[in-house]
């Protein structure tokens, strides 16, 4: 396999706080219009590793890797722009601006409008109706003049992601999607993520095992800041050392 | 068609106004609508608390009297002239201070501005302790003498209201938007591509061009420039207008600096009481009026709370 068959790379990524590794060596490699998944037991380092690869933290050592090319020195707004989008573990909208609003925002960022200080919104109007099919492809039709402070938690996080695809992001890194969740809530976003993973590659932070039973491809298990194991579903959940490491091995 | 309305009455009231009040003291509360509005900009709109606002205020008091005093420019080129020198001060107060949010910026904002109240005291042009005194009134367009009070009152009637088309026009616009989404969730911000600080260094160049208008309006009006103008005392007492009138509301810090400018000249003939009918006054809206004047009458309005 060549190297741009993967959209997004980890090599050799290390993370410590003072003494503390709380990311050491690890090697990921995310293919190319897969749903793939990062899990590991509480305090494995998945967080971190996270905020490393979406640039929100920097690596002490290694390097990350965007379609082949280096990132690693790039600020996060850089990388967005490069078509490498973020979520958040808690829900990240704008609280006090309508759902049309918080889409619009992120429509801006590639509409060259957002210092216009002396433009009146009328600047932005041609972008409703690109965010109105947004609103629409999550299932907000009808919410376009609803405060995003409004919302129930499951729609917010709908808002979010509707937020993401404004910027049609090459890779969506999502960060534990379900968590917090209502089990009503659950499955509508997992067939969300599914039906907007199409032509795009998403890595997942998540605790749901069903969740990503039923949507990823290729599972890479975390513990203690390394990788215990990579490989699929089925072949992960029978791995005895993940089983150790989920139910606490007598080593332990 | 009530807001078209609303607005008629409040031009019949601005233009009669002067025939009833003191205009001195209406130009006072129109200064300081104004630098309101600009801390609004920043606080309401952008998130970004400005410990130190009366440094834009202050210095263009100075700068304004200075310019009034030693050259021959007409009085409407003195006022601009201080708004463009502040926003630049504003916007190297903005590259220092904008990579920090919250407290940091409170700070450093505030460290800035006693720098500046320092320079001020020590500088040879600003008569020290004194203040710049005896400041003429130039004419406008270099031709109308408006050095009346009645005459000046309608230059600085007409500059507030273009000071507040601009801050209308900048928290409706798409930079204001994008302004209003860093206040809310500035990570996420980010995360969608954009550099928060540059949209705030541009927030803070804007707000301080406003609040430099202010200054120059009101070093004009009573026709001295001091340190108090300077002072922590005035960036205080704009935070505390802001939160009174009804913090992130359009309006409501415009109110609230009309309140206590109007409450503080009603007051002043009960010398030391005053303070304590100021406390009482305060506590009332603190108690009922939880969002500040405007922002609770809003709320009660039902109109959903919009910024």
């Amino acid at each position: 396999m060549t190297q741009s068959d993967y959209a997004l790379e980890a090599r050799n990524l290390s993370k410590s706080f003072g003494g503390f590794h709380a990311v050491k060596t690890v090697n990921l490699k995310v293919r190319r219009g897969s749903i793939h998944a990062l899990i590991g037991p509480n305090g494995a380092g998945k967080t971190t590793c996270f905020n490393l690869l979406t640039k929100t933290l920097t690596p002490t050592e290694g390097q990350v890797l965007l379609d082949g090319q280096d990132i690693t020195g790039l600020r996060s707004a850089q990388v967005a722009r490069m078509g490498l989008v973020r979520s958040f573990q808690i829900s990240a909208t704008f609280p006090h601006l309508t759902c049309l609003e918080n889409v619009r925002v992120a429509l801006q960022s590639n509409h060259g409008t957002a210092f216009k200080f002396w433009r009146s919104l009328r600047a932005v109007e041609g972008l409703n109706a690109r965010a109105r099919a947004l609103l629409e492809q999550v299932g907000l039709a009808g919410r376009e003049d609803t405060l995003a402070t409004e919302l129930s938690y499951g729609k917010k996080r709908a808002l979010e992601i509707a937020t993401t695809l404004a910027l049609d992001p090459k890779v969506m890194l999502l960060d534990e999607p379900t968590a917090g969740m209502g089990h009503e809530d659950v499955e509508p976003i997992t067939d969300l993520i599914r039906q907007v993973s199409a032509g795009r590659t998403i890595l997942i932070v998540e605790h749901n095992l069903s969740v990503v039973s039923s949507l990823c491809e290729r599972i890479t298990v975390l513990q203690h800041g390394e990788v215990l194991t990579e490989g699929t579903y089925d072949a992960v959940s029978n791995d005895p050392e993940v089983i150790t490491a989920y139910m606490g091995g007598v080593d332990d | 068609m009530n807001r078209a309305l609303m607005l008629v009455l409040l031009a019949v009231l601005a233009i009669a106004a002067p025939f009833y009040v003191y205009p001195i003291l209406l130009m006072t509360v129109l200064s300081y609508v104004v630098f309101a509005s600009s801390f609004n900009l920043l606080l309401g709109y952008a998130g970004l608390l400005c410990f130190g606002h009366a440094m834009f205020f202050g210095t263009a008091a100075y700068f304004a009297g200075w310019l009034l005093k030693n050259t021959a420019l007409s009085i409407e080129l003195c006022f601009l002239l201080s708004a463009l020198s502040m926003a630049a001060l504003g916007w190297v107060v903005g590259l220092i201070a904008a990579r920090r949010g919250g407290i940091q910026f409170a700070m450093i904002t505030l460290a800035i501005s006693q720098f500046i109240y320092f320079l001020l005291l020590r500088a040879p042009f600003t008569g020290g302790e004194d203040g710049l005194q005896r400041i003429p009134r130039s004419a406008l367009f270099g031709m109308f003498d408006v050095s009346s009070n009645l005459a000046l009152y309608y230059v600085i009637l007409a500059f507030s209201v273009l000071a507040i088309l601009v801050f209308y026009r900048v928290v409706h616009s798409p930079f204001g938007e994008v302004l209003k989404a860093i206040r809310d969730n500035e990570a996420r911000v980010e995360s969608l591509g954009f550099i928060p600080e540059r949209f705030k260094v541009l927030a803070l160049t804007l707000s301080a061009g406003l609040a430099g208008l202010a200054g120059a309006m009101k070093a004009a009006a009573y026709q001295i420039a001091t340190l108090h103008d300077v002072s922590f005392h005035i960036s205080g007492t704009i935070i505390f207008m802001t939160l009174l009138g009804g913090l992130g509301t359009l309006t409501g810090p415009m109110v609230g600096a009309a309140m206590i400018v109007l409450l503080n000249d009603y007051l002043a003939q009960y010398g030391e009481w005053a303070l304590i009918i100021q406390g009482a006054v305060f506590l009332v809206v603190i108690l009922f009026f939880r969002k500040g004047v405007v922002g609770e009458i809003e709320a009660r309005l039902k109109k959903p709370g919009r910024v």
